[in-house]
């Protein structure tokens, strides 16, 4: 038999420091940091912007960040220190993900008179852009 | 009561007699109506000016302008007739959905739009003419009172011109509207 290579996965997974999005209640929309596994279907979590409380994981999202060397039980303090030290919110701010939910929201406010505006401005790039592409294919 | 002195005893009358007889069935007596009836008041986001979509009927999303408040919740809109096609026109609040955009409405005279404006007159005649008539007026075509063109067009100009001045709503009024896959009303803003 051939030596076959263990690789850790690649997905997020539920550990001390990990920020989560929490996706129901009160702080729907906020991030927070796992800061204790209570069992295995609830964590403790705690941020400078959420009461330190303990959530279910079934309504929460794992994001891709982490806050690196998050003592496990840390007490508010010390994780408002981690978080910042870490910067979750300016990596955040650049991330695919809270960028779509940010356009996500402002789509659902939009009136009926600028959901027609939004549909005519498709229409416009729709129309530049396949004659662009009819240009093309015929050079 | 009064009393009546006769010699030295007094004896007291009743104002009102009782009657020496009564039915023999009883009648029944009609229920004091407890409710009164109250003006109706329309939603909040129901201010002339607003751009409706109407839900029903033949100009079904279609986007118009509302004129003023009606009898009954009913509700006085028009298109303006040369932007869509919908002319001076009633619709029951009901059937509309007020969006959030708003026009200023220009100064017009409405009074003279009233539900009686919008009854045809139906001359009176006897069943028999009726019937004969029936199919005579089949083949003659409805003609619109004169005055409703004129008052239409007076409408539509003052409307137009103020609608000319928000960019789009021109053709946003033009259009109609219908649910698209994935659109769920209830939670749309309008």
């Amino acid at each position: 038999m051939s030596q076959s290579e263990v690789v850790s996965s690649q997905w997020p997974q539920v550990e001390t420091g990990r920020v989560v999005l929490i996706n129901s209640g009160k702080d729907e929309g906020k991030l927070a940091a796992v800061v204790q596994i209570i069992d295995h279907k609830r964590i403790l979590v705690d941020s400078p912007h959420v009461e330190r409380q303990a959530v279910s994981l079934s309504h929460v999202s794992l994001t891709s960040q982490v806050v690196t060397k998050l003592p496990r039980a840390a007490r508010s303090g010390v994780v408002n220190k981690y978080w910042t030290e870490a910067g979750v919110d300016d990596q955040t701010a650049s991330a695919t993900w809270a960028k779509k939910r940010v356009s996500r929201e402002k789509k659902r406010q939009l009136t009926d008179f600028e959901r027609f505006k939004v549909m005519v401005l498709k229409k416009q790039r729709r129309f530049e852009v396949r004659k662009a592409v009819a240009k093309a294919r015929k050079s | 009561m009064s009393t009546k002195t006769f010699g030295s005893g007094s004896r007291e009358i009743p104002a009102n007699k009782a009657s020496k007889w009564y039915p023999t069935a009883d009648i029944p007596q009609p229920k004091k109506a407890r409710k009164t009836q109250h003006p109706t008041k329309l939603r909040e986001s129901l201010v002339p000016g607003t751009i409706l979509i109407i839900l029903a009927g033949r100009f079904r999303g279609k986007r118009v302008v509302y004129l003023k408040p009606l009898d009954g919740g009913v509700l006085l809109v028009t298109g303006p007739f040369k932007l869509n096609g919908v002319p001076l026109r009633r619709v029951n609040a009901r059937y509309v959905i007020a969006t959030s955009t708003k026009i200023d409405l220009p100064e017009l005279d409405l009074d003279k739009f009233d539900d009686k404006y919008f009854t045809a007159d139906v001359k009176e005649s006897s069943e028999e003419d009726q019937f004969f008539d029936a199919a005579k007026a089949a083949k003659e075509k409805k003609q619109l009172p004169e005055n409703r063109t004129a008052d239409q067009s007076e409408v539509d100009k003052a409307l137009v011109s103020v609608i000319k001045q928000t960019p789009q709503l021109t053709s946003y009024l033009k259009s109609t509207f219908s649910l698209s896959k994935g659109d769920r009303p209830h939670l749309m803003k309008w």
